[in-house]
């Protein structure tokens, strides 16, 4: 993350070097560290990126950060290591001057976790002043994990310098750390230091203050307690929070699988075994469209699934028109002949994808504003899932309104309220099938698009859905969509809450009762349709 | 007992059973008899596979009996299928005794190696054969009865109905996956040693397993003909074909769903129970949704509600299932089942043994016999009534 | 087919129905295919379609391929190797029927298949009925030593404890998540990681042990349950042993709430190349994996296989992983051994097998047991943003396979050993072989 938000800064510093840094090389404790990188072990390494760091050096920014991403080459033989630039230009690590290729012999200096700790914590001591905010908080936050005593001058002047307040904060968390873990502080800075950790009441806090040593004064330790415990009661309260959360995404992730299902089973009355097929397709749909973009049109990644949601409706969608037209409408009146088919169909089409896909899973990347995660208050939201809620919720308005207010969404109500009577008034009733199975299952497709960015892509994606889509769809009240609605939101939440007590496992078989048993109670769903219509 | 032997055999009937008592007789001698390497001997690995056949088309007849019969159609009929075998595995387990890999006389291998110190209260008694042999019935049983009785009761029907039983045999997928559960998680039970003290693998007690298939097979299929025949089974029809008619008549449905319910289940147990020795292994994912669907499918392709059709589809797809996949056809196998089904759906809808009833039957019963299944239809047989609404 | 049978035995009259019938048991045994003796037949007994299709296919492509490079070189004993594949289709009962139908109807000279223990389970008692001869290349939780299987994947002690060893030592790890599916392997995998972990003198508070369903998609809460565990001031790291098809959500889970390598690093036990191709690897790099084999290990024949193995498979991106090394160390065995005493009968290559060697993947030499498990390097490495893996640590010395745990109280004093005892499950307290193990 952080090269991102460093690249351009990086390529500025590195300008500045190759302007005041052209006299001829000499041998000091810089250059020594430079050629600790040539053995290729990971203590050397460490030991040269700590001497580099704190040599004050203007290349030592551009050798971490280029050891962080693997461009820091060094060739054995002459024991010389390169800078591989992202512009693919090398300079020589050791002199800063440009080279005219890295020979062949050469390779990436190699990391292990350890080492990249090291790098996070001198990256963060050489970042503190960078002229770029988001590079600012990101040094401070990884000086605050490191907490090492000599980076305390770089925090203090950064602090003194910085102007903006979330920066300053972060920075005045980074120095409280630093001496909580001081051995020579006064008792004093130390509680004062406990009080501005306690204040950032987040996991990492808690993890600072329960694990302070033994060494510290009484005092101290008691108000570290105090905290730790502080926060853990926070931290309980925001836990319900997260659960609630994390229900109302699973919720949204079952609503999107089911309601492509909710109109060709809840609607027409098709038991579509096909369905979960129709959400890989989509799936699958996304993936070529982002392998298109990888190989063409690389500028595009971000706009993929922009492009790959219509793509995946219409596919989706063409498919369900075509099964309709050749299978489903022969098979109209006898539903669970509707069963059989499509479960054949599904055989049929798992098989296709993985004869023309292959077997195993093909990655499928998140946009860049669909990765990572924010923090709100305690908890943290990810992005894909946030999106993916937005998503679905839009899908469902948009299909309520379209049910409501366009011709075609009228003439699908008339159609399965009553087709004699629609046909009477003139409905094509065999094309209105045609088109809502068609609507279903480009709904699915559309699912296929979003669950493509948390789960598998693979021939058996839909076969993960397909249970838990019926279960969603009978729960809710078979042919309504309000029901689907509030079904896939209950039984997410209900999950959601359960899972932390029960266990995955356990919390999904008392999902499972209580859905037999609901059904018991209401045997026509949460939102059952009124009406002789109903009754057989 | 003789005429209700006379009424529930016509032609077709016999015929069936003779066949199979034929087969489960001929067979097993053929294996046992006739030197290996005869063109006549039948390999021991074909009288395994057919037993597993056999057990299948017991499963299948269960299902017919509720789904042809009462419009019963489960989902999850697979469940009281391992339910038995479960049962049965758990006898065939505590039969190894100190033959297991750790020699623990009490425990199962599984068990030793998960660090359990004594063997859970429900695995009490499944040493002995009888027990085990009751649990076989009434495990599934109890489990059908318990169901039914809250299910029928509530008037859950139709679809909602399939997709509980669904999520029955769902949820116990996920228990018995469970290590916690006790009876060997994801492996299940296997590496079984001997059953009333014959050796499991022997050609021997192989050729009698696949002998008794037959015969529970036959006896399977002569109780459910007793019972479509009878009084009994013209009440179920009635009540398939409109349930809320029969109700307003005077009949208890729930009553007669439940009993047919469980009994079936019971069937379905024992067919699990036969199929654990002859195959080896009862595991968890016996309990999953697509078996149970598939045993649905086996029905449908041989036909609903003619009892011959549900043994012979079960045959039939399973022989398919077996053929495909080995050899040059087996990337392309799950095509051409995916195809059968389609096309069994659309060119005979009625099975293969409905079809050809309907090929032989006279013009004049052809008709009385199509009206009775669109009847049958339109009053909805467990079917969603969302699409045809007629006045 | 057997819709015309029906057809017909329909339109026939009662007598001519027995003769059916006994036509049709008669003619059951017309149906084995003759055995042409100019071919050795090998069976392939992987899935090709259901759930585990995504692991096992690959497999079966390099059985395919070792035969095809085997047959360029002469074949074995003068005769051309011919593979038999069927699809048991993830389906457990099949796999027995399969293997049953490879062993007695195509007279299949040894096998190589299986991935998942259940299906090695269910097709266990086939093969010691039969006597034929398993090649298992999957790493798995160990407790069992049989006569007619060979197991060329690691038993516990040659991935789990080396792992955590290493993680103990280089990132000073106290406290422990083992994260695992529900189901036998990561079970036993963590009995044991628990029993050690405790004689190293790690607290019971320290280990945290969590299961998920297969198939598990909805990782949000246990990623957040490891974060809050993580949180207790102690260097923490997760041990996986979650199946194939669950890791790609719990991987995009970790990257997305931001679980850094740095902070609380995974090891896993299931993730290979394979796993990873379905990934954007750039979140996760610097998680572990334990495994025998890595693609991206440098050695002359590694790069050899790569390469043939690739124009084999007309993919210049073919990945390579870990079962894949098993089944090419296993199936060099098996030659060598057949060649050694010219025969393919069962029996005496189960004999020879013991003892035989041949060369792995990565520049050693691996040796077959007595207790019919394998010698193997464990290799520790992290995840590159290529979606390889940088070897960060290797074992000086092959490690040889315990077929039975240290750990496990039932199992600590047995051993495995087809050439002196000739039992898998000896016990060298009571100098007795258990069970029916004889």
């Amino acid at each position: 993350m952080l090269a991102r938000f460093i690249a351009p800064f990086h390529a500025f510093l590195l300008a500045l070097v190759l302007i005041a840094f052209t006299g001829p090389a000499f041998a000091g404790p810089f250059e020594d560290a430079v050629a600790k990188f040539t053995t290729d072990d990971f203590s050397d390494s460490e030991e040269a990126v700590d001497a580099i760091a704190s040599s004050g050096s203007p290349l030592a920014y551009p050798i971490i950060s280029a050891l962080k991403d693997e461009r820091l080459m060094f060739d054995a033989d002459t024991k010389k290591v390169y800078i591989k630039q992202e512009d693919g230009k090398a300079v020589d690590a050791a002199t800063g001057a440009p080279v005219d290729a890295i020979p062949d012999s050469a390779s990436a200096v190699s990391l292990n976790n350890k080492l990249r700790r090291h790098i996070e914590a001198a990256l963060g001591g050489l970042t503190l002043q960078s002229p770029n905010l988001d590079a600012r908080i990101s040094a401070a936050k990884s000086v605050f994990k490191s907490h090492e005593e000599a980076a305390l001058p770089a925090v203090e002047g950064a602090l003194a310098k910085e102007t903006d307040r979330t920066a300053k904060a972060f920075l005045a968390q980074a120095r409280a750390a630093i001496i909580l873990f001081k051995s020579d502080a006064a008792e004093v800075d130390k509680l004062e230091a406990v009080a501005t950790i306690r204040s950032r009441g987040d996991q990492d806090a808690l993890a600072m203050l329960s694990d302070i040593g033994t060494d510290q004064p009484p005092a101290v330790a008691k108000a570290a307690a105090s905290a730790v415990s502080s926060i853990q009661n926070s931290l309980a309260i925001w836990s319900g929070v997260q659960n609630a959360w994390y229900g109302l995404s699973l919720g949204s992730v079952l609503l999107l699988a089911a309601i492509g299902l909710a109109i060709t089973f809840g609607v027409m009355g098709v038991i579509n075994m096909a369905h979960g097929e129709m959400v890989m397709l989509g799936a699958y749909t996304t993936f070529v469209v982002q392998e298109v973009i990888r190989t063409r049109y690389p500028g595009l990644f971000d706009y993929s699934l922009l492009i790959a949601v219509p793509l995946a409706f219409l596919v989706a969608g063409a498919i369900g028109v075509l099964i309709e037209r050749s299978i489903i409408r022969f098979l109209y009146g006898r539903p669970l002949e509707t069963l059989l088919a499509t479960w054949g169909l599904s055989l049929v089409l798992q098989q296709a994808v993985r004869t023309i896909f292959g077997p195993t899973n093909r990655e499928v990347g998140n946009p860049s504003w669909m990765s990572g995660a924010f923090e709100l208050g305690q908890i943290t939201i990810t992005y894909n899932r946030l999106w993916i809620l937005c998503f679905t919720l839009a899908v469902f308005v948009i299909l309520l309104a379209m049910l409501r207010f366009t011709a075609l969404g009228l003439e699908m109500r008339a159609v399965t309220q009553n087709r004699r009577m629609a046909a009477s008034m003139g409905i094509a009733t065999s094309r209105v099938d045609a088109l809502t199975f068609g609507l279903g299952s480009g709904i699915a497709g559309i699912a296929g698009v979003a669950l493509s960015q948390i789960d598998n892509v693979s021939p058996n994606l839909g076969q993960g859905y397909i249970i838990d889509s019926f279960m969603v769809v009978v729960f809710g009240g078979v042919g309504n969509l309000w029901g689907t609605l509030v079904g896939a939101f209950t039984l997410g939440i209900a999950n959601k809450f359960l899972e932390p007590v029960a266990g995955a496992v356990l919390g999904k078989i008392a999902i499972l009762v209580l859905i037999i048993l609901f059904i018991q109670k209401r045997p026509r769903g949460l939102f059952a349709l009124k009406g002789r219509a109903v009754e057989a | 007992m003789p005429h209700v032997l006379t009424r529930s055999l016509d032609r077709a009937a016999t015929t069936f059973v003779v066949v199979v008592a034929a087969c489960g007789i001929l067979i097993p001698l053929s294996n046992l008899l006739l030197p290996v390497g005869s063109v006549f001997q039948v390999p021991t690995y074909l009288v395994a596979l057919w037993g597993k056949y056999v057990c299948y088309a017991i499963l299948a007849l269960s299902i017919d009996l509720i789904w042809g019969y009462c419009g019963i159609l489960s989902l999850g009929h697979g469940a009281f299928f391992a339910l038995g075998g479960y049962a049965m595995g758990m006898y065939l387990m505590r039969q190894i005794g100190t033959r297991g890999v750790y020699g623990n006389p009490i425990l199962p291998d599984f068990m030793v190696f998960l660090n359990w110190q004594k063997l859970p209260w429900y695995w009490y008694g499944f040493d002995m054969f009888p027990f085990a042999a009751l649990m076989v019935v009434v495990v599934p049983g109890l489990l059908a009865f318990g169901f039914g009785w809250f299910a029928f009761r509530s008037r859950v029907t139709g679809v909602y109905l399939s997709i509980i039983t669904q999520a029955m045999t769902y949820a116990l997928l996920l228990a018995f996956f469970r290590n916690d559960f006790g009876f060997g998680g994801n492996n299940g039970l296997t590496d079984f040693k001997d059953i009333l003290g014959f050796n499991v693998q022997a050609d021997g007690t192989r050729a009698a397993l696949f002998a008794l298939s037959c015969l529970f097979l036959i006896v399977a299929f002569l109780l459910c003909r007793a019972i479509v025949t009878s009084k009994l089974g013209k009440v179920l029809i009635a009540i398939r074909d409109a349930e809320s008619r029969t109700r307003f008549i005077g009949y208890r449905v729930e009553s007669y769903k439940l009993f047919v319910f469980t009994l079936s289940a019971c069937m379905a147990g024992v067919a699990g129970a036969l199929y654990v020795p002859q195959v080896g292994i009862i595991n968890p994912s016996e309990f999953a949704p697509g078996n149970s669907i598939e045993a649905v499918i086996w029905v449908a392709v041989g036909g609903r509600g003619t009892l011959i059709g549900a043994a012979l589809g079960a045959i039939v797809v399973n022989y398919a299932k077996t053929f495909f996949t080995s050899g040059v056809l087996a990337p392309y196998w799950l095509f051409m089942l995916g195809a059968l089904f389609i096309l069994v759906t659309l060119l005979l809808p009625k099975g293969i043994v409905g079809t050809f009833n309907s090929w032989r039957m006279p013009m004049r019963q052809k008709t009385i016999a199509a009206d009775a299944v669109s009847a049958a239809r339109e009053d909805g047989v467990s079917e969603p009534k969302m699409a045809e609404q007629g006045p | 087919m057997l819709t015309k049978i029906a057809h017909n035995i329909a339109t026939m009259t009662r007598r001519r129905w027995l003769a059916a019938t006994a036509g049709l048991a008669l003619g059951f045994a017309i149906s084995p295919v003759l055995a042409a003796d100019d071919t050795i037949k090998v069976g392939v007994l992987h899935s090709l379609s259901g759930t585990m299709a995504i692991s096992e296919t690959t497999l079966k492509d390099t059985i395919l391929f070792l035969i095809d490079e085997q047959n360029k070189k002469g074949g074995v004993l003068g005769k051309k190797l011919e593979a038999v594949v069927v699809d048991p289709a993830s389906n457990w009962p099949l796999f027995a029927e399969k293997a049953r139908e490879l062993i007695t109807k195509d007279k299949v000279a040894v096998v190589f298949g299986c991935w998942t223990s259940v299906s090695r389970k269910s097709v266990l008692p086939v093969f010691k009925e039969l006597n034929s001869i398993l090649f298992y290349p999957v790493q798995y939780e160990g407790e069992e030593s049989e006569r007619n299987v060979f197991y060329t994947g690691a038993a516990p002690n040659q991935q789990a404890i080396p792992a955590v060893d290493y993680l103990m030592k280089e990132d000073k790890v106290k406290r422990w998540v083992l994260e695992g599916t529900d189901y036998v392997y990561p079970r036993t995998t963590n009995k044991i990681l628990e029993a050690y972990l405790k004689s190293k003198g790690v607290a019971a508070d320290d280990i945290m042990i969590n299961y998920t369903p297969f198939g598990f998609a909805d990782w949000q809460t246990e990623v957040s349950k490891i974060k809050a565990f993580g949180s207790a001031g102690k260097k923490t790291a997760v041990v996986s042993t979650i199946n194939g098809d669950a890791n790609v959500p719990f991987y995009k889970e970790l990257g997305n709430q931001g679980i850094k390598a740095t902070d609380i690093p995974v090891v896993a036990f299931s993730v290979g190349e394979e796993e990873l191709a379905g990934i954007d690897t750039k979140p996760l790099v610097g998680h572990l994996a334990a495994w025998n084999y890595f693609e991206s290990i440098k050695t002359p024949a590694n790069e050899k296989f790569i390469k043939e193995w690739q124009a084999y498979t007309k993919n210049p991106k073919r990945t390579t992983n870990d079962p894949m090394e098993a089944h090419v160390i296993g199936f060099n065995m098996w030659v060598k051994a057949v060649e050694k005493v010219k025969s393919t009968d069962a029996d005496k290559v189960i004999d020879a097998l013991p003892g035989t060697e041949a060369p792995n993947l990565t520049g050693g030499i691996s040796k077959m047991l007595p207790n019919h498990h394998i010698t193997k390097p464990v290799f520790i490495g992290e995840i590159k943003g290529d979606g390889q893996f940088n070897v960060v640590y290797k074992t000086k010395d092959l490690v040889p396979g315990d077929a039975w745990s240290k750990e496990l109280d039932g199992s600590k004093d047995l051993i495995g050993d087809w050439v002196g005892k000739k039992c898998g499950n000896y016990n060298v307290k009571t100098n007795k072989c258990l069970g029916s193990g004889s």
